[in-house]
């Protein structure tokens, strides 16, 4: 099975304000990603954009595969005017995903913004464990998937910066308010994120106060997504470690900040 | 049908290739990377990232921007070092029928010659290719590419440290590329690589700040072609040795114009980026090429512009 593969886009649906899902079918047998993992796409046949762009997987069914993107510049502008039945290639899935979840741990799960993709996509994968999610946007026009989580009975709590839904504060205040009440169980949770870097930093640090095992999913400007062209890296404990093939999810506590 | 077999192989001095299509530096890792998507018995030559003596770093991150066409990037000869290239990557790379050429650069003349004396001894590499045109160094290293005094003393050094082919890469961002093709020949070098990436720079217009962490990158991609071109047709015109073509090369056209300017070779860089087998659809465009054209030999191909 290669890696570099076509897809036929089945729909591309805006969920919310410059959100959108895009349903993949590949046209060829594909590996089947793990929550974390990512796919490089090419959102043109022609020379600009030039590169692929990276994004991390949604959800995944038996023959399709979901990505949840926010348009933010050209690549994603071109994206969201395809249509269903275009095809574009595609090269995955890349990276690690997240550890597997050791038995008796309750998983943590915060989401910043459009970091909500790869976490709803573990959320999917561990629903059993009944995992504690929190959800942060800047905005309640922004918060995603809370219907989505709601309809695999994860009620997520919910923090926005500017307090128009849920706690006002970051993700990372509101899950510091839950630690705090329920500091005598930590021990028995890990934590998964994805969100903006400083997100991830002050989660990293919020961790280390409780001691708790915690992961995140990174983000880099890249061109290969293979490891070949060192353009994504971030620094570590161990040194400097790309994103695209060593993560994109690395220990929090490893990560010099 | 009576189909010829055509002769894909070409010489890069002593340098023998099955086929004229080699992987640019920096661009295939250590050849391990791309091994998934491209069979690389099938490439003329691996050529892997940057080495020097010790492992070096690199740049902060953000180290890449897209541009029209093109991308820049600043990664600051981020590797792992002569060392760790022989003992964790060599191995791999020896067990494929292809030439392995390594990329190294050093921060003086006489770190050079000794990363240079160090890969000689090496089996399993089978020439070297000197960096002395990466646009991300500092303003004193940049001389070694730009001035051509300071170019003849380091590739002078280098030679007489390796019996093995020499390749000099050399920087577009001077005046006058035949001059630094010229003093590169008359220093000893076996062929030259043309060219590196093009400096550049890229502004966030609502933060107002550089898009890289380092300010300005090496411009690659279909954006540089017509440079690239340009200045592989004046080395061929001026220096006597071969030259690889590269820069922006996409598709098998690209890879035959470079020829026809007067690459003996050609390497590719940014499209493995796009299309992790672009080396292996290249080659086999430049064969369809050949066979519609009736070309039986690709060293044909070889300055057969008609100007």
């Amino acid at each position: 099975m290669s890696k570099l593969f076509l897809a036929s886009i089945k729909e591309n649906k805006e969920i919310a304000g410059s959100h959108y899902i895009l349903t993949l079918s590949p046209l060829t047998k594909t590996i089947k990603p793990q929550p974390g993992q990512f796919f490089m796409l090419s959102v043109s046949n022609g020379l600009d954009p030039l590169l692929k762009r990276p994004f991390s997987i949604f959800r995944v069914s038996e023959k399709h595969f979901q990505i949840l993107y926010r348009v933010v510049g050209k690549a994603t502008e071109i994206l969201k005017n395809k249509k269903a039945g275009d095809v574009i290639e595609a090269l995955g899935p890349l990276g690690n995903g997240f550890p597997r979840i050791k038995p008796n741990i309750k998983p943590i799960l915060i989401a910043g913004g459009v970091g909500v993709a790869p976490l709803f996509a573990l959320a999917e994968s561990v629903k059993y464990k009944k995992p504690l999610f929190f959800l942060g946007a800047r905005n309640k026009k922004e918060l995603l998937c809370i219907n989505e989580l709601r309809k695999i009975r994860i009620n997520p709590v919910i923090a926005t910066d500017d307090g128009s839904a849920g706690l006002k504060g970051t993700v990372v205040d509101a899950l510091s308010a839950f630690l705090t009440r329920h500091s005598s169980l930590v021990t028995r949770h890990c934590i998964y994120a994805c969100g903006p870097k400083a997100m991830l930093r002050e989660l990293s640090f919020l961790a280390g106060k409780f001691n708790i095992e915690a992961y995140g999913a990174f983000e880099e400007n890249m061109a290969c997504g293979v490891g070949a062209c060192l353009g994504c890296m971030v620094n570590t404990k161990d040194g400097l470690r790309s994103v695209c093939k060593e993560g994109p999810v690395f220990p929090l506590g490893e990560i010099l900040w | 049908m009576v189909r010829l077999k055509s002769n894909l192989s070409v010489n890069i001095g002593k340098l023998k290739l099955k086929n004229p299509v080699m992987t640019a530096s920096g661009t295939f890792g250590y050849g391990e990377e791309y091994a998934g998507f491209v069979d690389l018995n099938k490439l003329g030559a691996v050529v892997v990232k940057g080495l020097s003596l010790n492992p070096s770093r690199g740049n902060p991150t953000p180290r890449i921007v897209e541009t029209p066409s093109g991308m820049l990037n600043a990664i600051g000869l981020q590797n792992i070092g002569i060392k760790a290239f022989i003992k964790d990557k060599l191995p791999f790379l020896k067990k494929y029928d292809t030439k392995v050429v390594v990329n190294f650069f050093g921060n003086a003349v006489k770190e050079y010659a000794e990363a240079a004396r160090r890969l000689s001894g090496e089996s399993g590499i089978h020439a070297l290719e000197m960096n002395i045109s990466c646009p991300n160094k500092q303003a004193g290293w940049i001389a070694f590419g730009t001035d051509p005094k300071v170019t003849f003393k380091v590739v002078s050094a280098v030679r007489k440290a390796t019996p093995l082919p020499l390749i000099v890469k050399l920087s577009p961002n001077v005046t006058d590329i035949k001059i630094m093709a010229k003093a590169a020949e008359d220093a000893g070098a076996d062929a030259l690589s043309v060219i590196n990436t093009i400096t550049g720079m890229s502004i966030n217009i609502k933060t107002r700040r550089p898009h890289l962490a380092n300010i300005t990158g090496g411009l690659s991609g279909p954006a540089i072609k017509p440079v690239a071109v340009r200045m592989v047709w004046e080395c061929y015109k001026t220096a006597s040795i071969p030259i690889i073509g590269m820069g922006g090369i996409i598709t098998a056209d690209d890879a035959i114009e470079f020829m026809l300017a007067g690459a003996a070779a050609v390497a590719v860089g940014t499209a493995n980026f796009i299309n992790p087998k672009a080396t292996m659809d290249i080659l086999k465009g430049i064969t369809a090429f050949m066979s519609k054209e009736g070309i039986n030999d690709v060293k044909r191909l070889i300055g057969g512009v008609e100007c």
